[in-house]
């Protein structure tokens, strides 16, 4: 079987199926990792780094060795003994990082696991941790992406020699011509994109059990991408990737950050082999701020945008400086997986892109919800609204102008990428009627001269979904990574049951009800008569190395995979009904827990019979037959790609792009800085929609992290690497009561190359943070510096209000020629 | 006192009595979670914040992360546990699950217990008086939209938001 798949009949596919895992959340019998545990387990904690550079000159844990209770303690200079650095992905100078699975010798930013204890209770841990002396010798930090850069900044990895971990030039077309061109340039200085998390409610958690008898690591946690944690840790750890068996469960909401769960896993296995038990670790709310991993901060410096007087819009030069923080997890795949997105939603043909990637003093950067696409379509939007503004054209009218049009499909980017369906104009006019714009802009002016401005934003964004592993090469050409794809089982069980097995790891998705509904149109049942089996099992489930729950893929990596298992069974069974009723296999369909031959429903035999046939009952079968058919039948699904070309940094790095195009109304408090969103609306549009409440459940949950991250949350560390905001005192993620309703529609463009017309969609592209920065500067007009940095609190709306921007003049300059 | 102390505590959970000796220090979710086994009520902060473990104490919703197990003594606790009866679920549960007022679920059991005190005290309330009732539970999955549809489906009202 190729792809495409597709399901020929829907008739529970497409519906509003209510989850079938709700039941047990409701009722509080979820099994996330803190509600589970082993046999002898003893509970760990973490002494961490209060630097955020300094040298480790010694770890005293003498006043430990006779504590009762007290069970083993491990050190960073031990983990160097008994297990080897972690594979990198990046190239040499990146590459050269030595990087253990605890600190040795140096801490490179607060927080950073120095060592671990392992007690009775988790109490006892937790003051027996308090009694390990270790002295630090602080080293100057650097925490600003830029100042990492310069000559004179403290070296994070003296291995790697310098902060920049990776650099490459993305160019395409010829961006000097179009500069040279273009009836305007518009420069824009400084853009700031700041550092967040989407903080799941759970916190990381790791159950894991080193048996010694087998040598083998049982490893319960809510790692949301676990087949890359054990290709990271099995190296570091001496052992083969049999040696694991990865499990979870439920999993309290991950949005990319619990990819990053791998190096505790590993640090926890070895004090779990070292102290012959199980070992237990539940990360506390500080401990996940400080540690956990946030989302990539990013600067882009000298932005030059060449437009024509018509407004067409002809491409972009920039520097981009990402910031991995101190390590580089996942990273540096974010410095290519930007350019999945790279013209955004528009038709721009030249790019220059420098991006380099720096190394700080502050927490390493992972995935979250957005990864790296959100960062530079922020930039994008800041563009399209800054050029609008200051080149006074209708922020609509520049948009329409220049998107990709609904006839352009499949639309190739400069960069060999290919925009599968779509329609923005339309989204764009929805979302504009949601909100009903014509109001707002009579309010707007109404609100004129007062202190209450209005402002009305748009944010267009793509949200690119399944990877094509091969944009790692870009990255570092020696990486044995291509494709993609998921792996499923579908099988009939001893009694006729149908059950499924994925490959995936969700976190509130619904991969339990969505598989459901299409096996059940496939196999002829409802939803309810199929067991989709929560959770994931190493040993008992199917999967392949991309296997997990990220990127907005599960619609068809996972599904297709789903697809492509229960055709597989579906052929088996009807050939086992045709057999058996003496027909031919095209006479034969599956209805009701049947095969039955079509127009004679007296000749049928239920579900269990044809199990019987090859379960408990095979010497009445052909032995070719009862050896060939399993009834238990693996599929996965490979998406058609080819290695990306790293020379030209050019293929298609993506088979999907759903859309979201945002539309925020904003009132600003002139007197205070502060922003209030009066209104809301996001229309997304990811093709066909399997379960559409479960999709608009995502883009409720995408626009909330993206409305909380412009206005409330950021990352914020001091100039000593002091992260200020490590709870949720501190870190205002919002509550009802200060989240805007989300008003939501959609459009359906078909995907021509996922068999269901399906996409991948969950991430959004970061939509709020440019509709609400775009909104901003709308309501506070072209007279003012320009909205240069993603996060808006109140006390920076009042600094630009008062003409304080991040650079010089309003951060923005142009150049037009004579006569334009 | 000492961080070794305990105390012997009765109180009434969900119904059944509960007798147990508990260190001085061990904190009420703690006690709930790890010595009863509830998985329930769950753990998302450190300060009271996200409201994961909310629970009912004498009838008001309380944070269990905020409270010590031996200030249980002599009082009635309802965790999500006691909600359904005889595999029914009450119609706030129910209201969510038709709502899609969940995705992982793991504020789940403090939200809705959240949501069941304020249709006790406010059996019709507005869309922003949901929201001031829910001020005390994160969720970081849904934006909120559909619990609040949920809550006030629940109260028997569609919103008007």
């Amino acid at each position: 079987m190729t792809a495409p798949t597709r399901v020929e009949t829907p008739r529970w596919t497409g519906q509003n199926y209510p989850r079938k895992e709700d039941r047990r959340l409701l009722t509080g019998q979820g099994r996330y990792v803190d509600d589970r545990g082993m046999i002898r387990q003893g509970y760990a904690h973490f002494v961490r780094s209060p630097y955020a550079h300094a040298r480790i000159v010694s770890i005293d844990t003498s006043k430990l060795e006779n504590m009762t209770g007290v069970y083993c303690t491990l050190v960073g200079e031990e983990v160097k003994e008994m297990s080897d650095p972690l594979f990198q992905i990046a190239p040499p100078p990146g590459g050269n990082m030595v990087e253990y699975l605890m600190a040795v010798d140096k801490v490179r930013y607060q927080g950073e696991p120095v060592a671990v204890v392992l007690a009775e209770t988790r109490e006892l841990a937790r003051d027996a941790a308090d009694l390990i002396d270790v002295r630090y010798e602080p080293l100057p930090p650097v925490v600003d992406a830029i100042a990492a850069q310069e000559p004179d900044a403290p070296i994070l990895h003296d291995e790697v020699g310098t902060n920049v971990s990776w650099q490459g030039t993305y160019e395409y077309g010829d961006i000097d011509w179009a500069l040279a061109e273009a009836d305007h340039v518009v420069k824009i200085d400084k853009l700031h994109f700041h550092r967040f998390s989407s903080t799941p409610i759970e916190c990381f958690g790791v159950v894991v059990n080193w048996d010694r008898g087998t040598d083998t690591i049982e490893v319960i946690s809510n790692n949301q991408m676990p087949m890359f944690g054990a290709m990271m840790i099995a190296p570091s750890l001496r052992i083969g990737i049999d040696r694991f068996e990865f499990t979870s469960q439920d999993i309290g909401g991950g949005f990319g950050i619990k990819i990053n769960l791998y190096k505790q896993t590993g640090v926890l296995a070895l004090l779990s082999r070292k102290a012959g038990r199980p070992v237990k670790w539940t990360e506390t709310r500080t401990e996940h701020h400080l540690d956990g991993g946030h989302g990539n901060e990013r600067w882009f410096l000298d932005v030059e945008v060449p437009v024509m007087a018509d407004g067409t819009i002809l491409g972009v030069k920039a520097r981009a400086i990402d910031d991995a923080g101190a390590y580089l997890h996942y990273e540096p795949l974010g410095a290519v997986i930007w350019s999945q997105v790279l013209p955004g939603c528009y038709k721009m043909r030249h790019f220059r892109i420098d991006y380099s990637q720096s190394l700080t003093n502050k927490c390493p950067t992972v995935p979250n919800r957005g990864y790296s696409r959100m960062q530079h379509l922020w930039m994008l939007e800041r563009i399209i609204d800054i050029v609008a503004h200051e080149l006074g054209f209708d922020p609509v009218e520049i948009r329409k102008r220049n998107y990709v049009q609904p006839d352009d499909y499949p639309y190739e980017t400069p960069n060999g990428c290919v925009y599968d369906s779509g329609n923005l104009p339309l989204s764009l006019d929805k979302a504009l009627e949601l909100i009903d714009y014509p109001k707002w802009r009579e309010r707007q002016k109404a609100a004129e001269g007062t202190t209450k401005r209005i402002g009305i934003g748009i944010g267009s964004t793509l949200d690119s979904g399944t990877n094509n592993f091969g944009q790692s090469r870009i990255i570092n050409r020696e990486l044995p990574f291509s494709g993609n794809g998921e792996a499923a089982i579908c099988k009939l069980d001893l009694y006729g049951e149908v059950s499924v097995a994925l490959g995936t790891t969700p976190q509130g998705q619904g991969h339990e009800t969505t598989a459901a509904q299409v096996v059940a149109d496939i196999l002829g049942i409802s939803p309810e008569e199929v067991t989709v089996i929560p959770g994931f099992d190493q040993a008992r489930n199917s999967y392949v190395g991309f296997s997990g729950t990220y990127a907005s893929q599960f619609a068809v990596t996972g599904i297709n995979a789903v697809i492509g298992a229960a055709e597989k069974l579906k052929a088996e069974m009807v050939e086992l009904a045709a057999m058996a009723l003496g027909a031919s296999e095209d006479e034969i369909e599956l209805a009701e827990g049947h095969a039955r031959v079509v127009g004679d429903p007296e000749r049928a035999i239920p579900f269990i019979g044809l199990a019987n046939m090859i379960y408990t009952n095979n010497a009445e079968l052909p032995t070719e037959v009862a050896e060939r058919i399993s009834l238990n039948c693996r599929h996965v699904y490979v998406p058609p790609f080819d290695p990306p070309d790293p020379d030209r940094k050019y293929g298609n790095l993506t088979l999907t792009y759903a859309s979201q195009i945002h539309a925020a109304v904003v009132e600003v408090d002139t007197e205070t800085g502060k922003v209030e969103v009066l209104d809301y609306a996001a229309v997304d549009d990811c093709g066909v929609r399997i379960n559409p409440q479960i999709v608009e459940g995502q883009v409720h949950g995408a626009a909330a992290h993206g409305i909380a991250a412009a206005l409330r949350e950021e990352m914020r560390y001091d100039e000593d690497g002091q992260l200020l905001n490590a709870n949720f005192l501190y870190y205002h993620a919002p509550s009802a009561a200060e989240m805007p309703h989300i008003k939501t529609d959609y459009v359906e463009s078909p995907s021509p190359f996922t068999g269901t017309g399906a996409k991948g969609m969950g991430e959004g592209g970061g939509a709020p943070l440019h509709a609400i920065c775009s909104a901003i500067q709308d309501a506070l007009g072209s007279d003012v510096p320009v909205v240069a940095d993603s996060f808006n609190p109140p006390e920076r709306v009042y600094r630009l209000l008062h003409g304080e921007g991040l650079g010089a003049g309003r951060g923005v300059e142009v150049v037009s020629k004579e006569g334009s | 006192m000492d961080r070794s102390d305990t105390f012997d505590i009765e109180f009434t959970l969900n119904g059944e009595t509960v007798v147990a000796t508990v260190p001085a220090r061990r904190l009420l979710i703690h006690f709930l979670r790890d010595d009863l086994d509830l998985t329930g009520p769950k753990i998302g902060c450190d300060t009271g914040h996200c409201g994961a473990c909310t629970v009912l104490y004498d009838g008001r919703t309380i944070k269990s992360c905020m409270m010590l197990a031996v200030q249980a003594d002599g009082a009635t606790i309802e965790t999500v546990e006691a909600l359904a009866s005889d595999g029914e679920m009450t119609p706030v549960q129910e209201a969510f699950h038709e709502h899609h007022a969940l995705q992982c679920g793991y504020c789940t059991a403090g939200m809705v217990m959240s949501a069941t005190y304020l249709l006790e005290k406010n059996p019709s309330p507005t869309p922003d008086e949901i929201r001031e009732g829910l001020r005390g539970n994160l969720c970081r999955c849904t934006g909120y939209v559909n619990i609040v549809e949920a809550v006030a489906a629940a109260a028997g009202k569609e919103t008007s938001e």
